[in-house]
């Protein structure tokens, strides 16, 4: 029975038993959930509420238990001074934590465009028949499959100015005159770790889009030739649409890792004023530091940043959430 | 007419074939020249060649004499691989009813355990510290296998959902009439159609658990705990300013193979499909 | 008869539980290389052997940021699984509070040690760590070239430019082109720290914030060392020495590419090696001193010390410990086997040691003039004390700002770390 296979659903039973139906699948629906959820509140779910509990306290390493409630004095707090003038302080006062926002915003953005560009480009590639695929395959995922310490080490010392094998390949092609301290200088840090990550990162979002590519059924493609459509035409008008699912899910994972991005940097360009991401920071005031309270402050303000740019990002792109039981 | 036609065909496959040329080289040459620096030992290491001058072994045998490595290796396979089992069985059953089956606050629910993914590492280390030392599972692997399945499980549990939501209602319906239960309809009739997402997000979750440091560091407190990357970032030099390249990067070789094997033995299950018949029943 | 029995065996049943008592599980931490474990290891079996406990070693990755990190983690914790801390030297007065006070146990051997290292881990009169080895930089030189073109070592900063530049551009004119005049560590973190450190106190400018705890950096003499530094590069530093750490430079001086270099005693025997292009060719002298008021030289205190936890569960068995691993026995065995530096000066004169480690005559004098990080007078806010005293450096050395202006932005955020009091 050849059907379309985006037919909406169809009544299968009486009305009555219909409804018995549903809420036996609402019953199963609710044991498969349990088991998921007890886990996650337990573990997850205390460790976060502690974290924002202790952004409202003076809590330090010294006397974790000893916390006393402060309010928002830690977002932000004003003092008086005798000339009149009032000098603002606390985190969303700290030009350094603006810096890091900004630094954040500019890293995911590059990152994540150029990562699902160069993935959709990888994944059709990987789509397509050819010999030796599998090898292919098992190539690209090498990137993502070596641990960040080492690629980021790795890198670190290909881009080492005095024995960096990217300055000596640079110079020797011509496209450098001299060394670049690729990892030490304000202007080219941030290229660093975006070279890093983009390469590292590649693998996670063409697999997954190749993943998607992969369930789209082979007819839809066989009855566009047929018709005499055009490869590229083919591509916007079959292939985006349903692989859109597999890409968004991809895109938001990748967004939310990448504003939280924090091994790459604590590696490879450690205290550089123009990489220091927010969870940088905030590592630094909660461990190196003695700003535990400070640094629980800005975990926070980075979980409020994501969960904004979440909803921001499921709105305007309409994911949707029905489905199946239409 | 028809030599224009095979030429222009030729040279789509040459570019094409080139392309996959240049991806592969960009993937791998990094870590080609990593084998490179672990063939190598002493001033060498400052020096920058293209093609291996002298091979060496010592990195190789250093990497195993020192700590307990190949505990640290079986440890870090423990770990992953359970991981994964758990995270992709709560997953799929999570998915089947958030995907599947009506029910109020279902949204709300998706979106919470996206909540999960949006806070940093780093500040939840100190409050995960707290409640696995309350367990007593501090310095086991279950202290990993943990803490690693909470991180895994949103993105396993959304990508399921999104692959599962889009799967025709038809099938579900037609093993319902059959009698099925949904246990038997997610095993029987929606797994087989499923291993592209679940193969991929099995890898991608394995190869996360493998890598993870920062928990591995602060919940594991001894040689035969440890899993691989802390034993990497174990492995030193002379003194506490020499950083042993060519060690680190032997250490690194033996860690990434096992990973790109089992790549190449999962690789065939994402090339399958809808096409499997599902659809045309 | 019976009662002399009974006395015996009395006797007997008190020291059986009395030594039963006492023998204590402890556990020491210690984020030491491979061959320091070992050597470690070997010192534990000793102590064991003479004292009964059993001892269970904890390593931990070479990063000092990690290890810094995780034992914050457990000590605010209250983990009592780790009984003594192996620490740098800066980290015991930030975690003073979690550590017991061994200035009682540790009255007697206190004295026998540099008075500097002691001071340098006395917090509010607390002695929080025992000394177990240290270390302090000295300059590295090329004797071949200074003989080949009639220089004798610098003893002053102002020499060391010219006579790097002279001999930099006499051997680029004989078409060696990669050679600079000095590698130092200039990349924006707790090394630069030591460098900079190095260059205020030579000049006379003071440690950054004296032991009294008054932030003394912006003055005259401090910005001048900073600004002439801040001159090196480009000019007989590569540019990229701005990204450079202990490795990076020890790099270029092995491929034998720099005259001087500023480094720790660990690059000695490494340059000493065979694969090294300056093999036999070098030597060390102690770092140049500054001009003007106050001038000398100095040399950033580094090394490790031992602390005992608040929460040891064995109190006083880990104390034991504690000292064992300070005392001169292990520090000589350290001093011939690992090369690592005593903190007792007698030790520079044992002849047992001076056969093993010969390079160690020379660092008694650079050790004199070590001087200590403001770790103790800052206590737990010296790691952002650090970083804001090298991010201040290095914005000077990469031309953003004069010394001047930058020591002075300087103050004022260590004022306002500082408050009332540290």
């Amino acid at each position: 029975m050849a059907t379309d296979a985006m037919a909406p659903a169809t009544t299968v039973a009486t009305p009555k038993s219909r409804s018995e139906l549903s809420q036996q699948r609402a019953r199963a629906a609710r044991w498969f959930l349990v088991p998921m959820l007890i886990a996650l509140s337990i573990v997850a779910g205390w460790p976060l509420l502690r974290s924002i509990w202790f952004s409202f306290t003076d809590a330090t390493l010294n006397d974790l238990y000893g916390a006393e409630w402060i309010g928002i004095g830690n977002y932000l707090r004003w003092q008086v001074l005798e000339s009149g003038a009032v000098r603002y302080r606390g985190v969303l006062a700290d030009p350094d934590w603006w810096n890091a926002v900004w630094n954040t915003v500019r890293f995911a953005f590059w990152s994540v465009l150029w990562e699902t560009v160069l993935g959709m480009i990888v994944a059709l590639v990987l789509n397509a028949e050819f010999r030796g695929r599998g090898i292919v395959r098992a190539a690209i995922l090498i990137p993502w499959a070596i641990p960040t310490i080492v690629s980021a080490r790795m890198w670190g010392w290909m881009l080492n100015d005095q024995f960096g094998i990217i300055n000596d390949l640079g110079m020797k092609l011509g496209l450098l005159s001299a060394p670049v301290a690729w990892t030490a200088s304000a202007d080219t840090a941030m290229t660093a770790v975006l070279i890093v990550d983009i390469w590292k990162t590649t693998p996670f979002m063409a697999l997954l889009i190749l993943a998607g590519l992969q369930m789209i059924p082979k007819d839809i493609y066989e009855a566009a030739n047929i018709d005499g459509v055009h490869p590229v035409k083919q591509f916007f008008k079959i292939t985006l649409p349903l692989v859109r699912p597999a890409l968004m899910v991809a895109i938001i994972f990748r967004v939310l890792d990448a504003l939280r991005i924090f091994d790459l940097i604590y590696v490879l360009t450690p205290n550089s004023r123009s990489t220091k991401t927010m969870s940088v920071l905030a590592q630094e005031n909660l461990f190196q530091f003695n700003n535990f309270a400070e640094g629980s402050t800005q975990s926070t303000l980075l979980f409020l940043i994501i969960a904004i740019f979440t909803i921001l990002y499921i709105w305007i792109g309409r994911v949707n959430f029905e489905g199946g039981d239409r | 007419m028809p030599a224009t036609f095979d030429y222009w065909k030729l040279t789509k496959t040459a570019l094409f074939y080139a392309l996959v040329v240049v991806i592969v080289v960009i993937s791998v040459f990094p870590f080609y020249y990593a084998i490179l620096t672990s063939l190598k030992s002493g001033t060498d290491l400052f020096r920058v060649t293209y093609w291996p001058t002298s091979i060496s072994f010592d990195n190789f045998r250093q990497v195993f004499s020192q700590g307990a490595f190949p505990r640290n290796l079986l440890n870090s396979v423990f770990v992953a691989s359970l991981t994964v089992i758990l995270a992709l069985f709560l997953a799929v059953t999570a998915s089947f009813a958030l995907s599947r089956v009506r029910f109020r606050g279902r949204s709300l629910l998706l979106m919470t355990i996206l909540a999960v993914s949006m806070f940093p590492q780093i500040a939840v280390l100190a409050g995960l510290f707290e409640v696995i030392r309350f367990l007593g599972i501090y310095n086991t692997p279950w202290a990993l296998i943990f803490a690693y399945t909470i991180f895994t499980l949103p993105f396993t549990v959304w990508v399921l959902t999104t692959f599962m939501r889009d799967l025709p209602i038809e099938i579900e319906e037609a093993a319902i009439v059959d009698g099925a239960s949904p246990w038997v309809i997610i095993t029987q009739v929606f797994m087989p159609l499923m291993w592209p997402a679940l193969v991929t997000t099995g890898l991608l979750a394995f190869i996360a658990a493998w890598n993870e440091f920062l928990f591995a560091l602060t919940f594991t407190v001894s040689n035969e705990t440890r899993t691989v990357p802390v034993a990497i970032a174990l492995l030193s030099g002379g003194s506490q300013y020499e950083i042993p390249w060519g060690i680190i990067m032997a250490a690194s070789v033996v860690v990434t193979v096992p990973l790109v094997a089992l790549v190449l033995v999962f690789q065939r299950k994402i090339v399958s499909g809808l096409t499997a018949g599902g659809v045309k029943g | 008869m019976k009662m002399k029995l009974l006395l015996a065996g009395l006797l007997t049943s008190v020291t059986l539980v009395g030594g039963a008592a006492q023998a204590a599980e402890l556990s020491i931490v210690s984020g030491d290389t491979g061959s320091g474990l070992a050597f470690l290891r070997s010192q534990l079996d000793r102590f064991e052997a003479e004292t009964g406990h059993t001892v269970t070693v904890v390593p931990m990755p070479s990063s000092t940021t990690d290890q810094f990190g995780q034992y914050r983690l457990w000590l605010a914790a209250g983990n009592s699984d780790i009984d003594v801390y192996q620490t740098d030297v800066i980290w015991a007065p930030q975690l003073a509070d979690q550590f017991l006070d061994l200035s009682e146990a540790a009255a007697d051997v206190a004295g026998n040690h540099f008075p500097s290292i002691i001071e340098s881990q006395t917090v509010d009169g607390k002695l929080v760590a025992l000394p177990a080895f240290t270390d302090a930089p000295a300059l590295y030189y090329r004797t071949d070239l200074l003989e080949k073109h009639g220089k004798s070592v610098p003893k002053t900063w102002a020499e060391l430019e010219t006579t790097a530049m002279e001999i930099m551009e006499a051997e680029r004119a004989e078409g060696n082109s990669e050679i600079w005049g000095f590698v130092f560590q200039g990349n924006a973190y707790e090394g630069l720290t030591c460098d900079a450190l190095e260059w205020v106190m030579s000049n006379g400018g003071g440690q950054i914030v004296e032991p009294d705890g008054t932030i003394s950096i912006n003055n005259d003499q401090a910005a001048a060392a900073i600004d002439r530094a801040a001159g090196w590069v480009g000019t007989i530093a590569p540019e990229g020495v701005l990204a450079y750490m202990e490795e990076e430079s020890r790099g270029v001086w092995q491929l034998g590419n720099a005259v001087f270099m500023r480094n720790w005693p660990y690059a000695y025997a490494l340059s000493n090696g065979d694969d090294s292009a300056v093999k036999g060719k070098f030597d060390v002298a102690p770092l140049p001193a500054g001009d003007g008021e106050g001038a000398r030289s100095a040399a950033t205190l580094g090394g490790w010390n031992v602390a005992v936890s608040k929460y040891s569960p064995d109190p006083e068995a880990a104390i034991e410990l504690a000292k064992f691993l300070a005392s001169e026995e292990v520090q000589k065995e350290r001093a011939i086997q690992q090369s690592n530096l005593p903190t007792i000066p007698s030790l520079y004169e044992d002849a047992d040691v001076l056969e093993a480690s010969p390079f160690m005559e020379n660092w008694k004098a650079i050790f004199e003039q070590a001087v200590p990080r403001p770790s103790a007078p800052t206590k737990t806010d010296y790691n952002e004390v650090s970083s804001l005293f090298w991010s201040a450096v290095h914005d000077t050395l990469s031309g953003n700002g004069s010394a001047a202006e930058n020591l002075e932005i300087l103050e004022a955020d260590l004022q306002d770390l500082k408050g009332d009091a540290w």
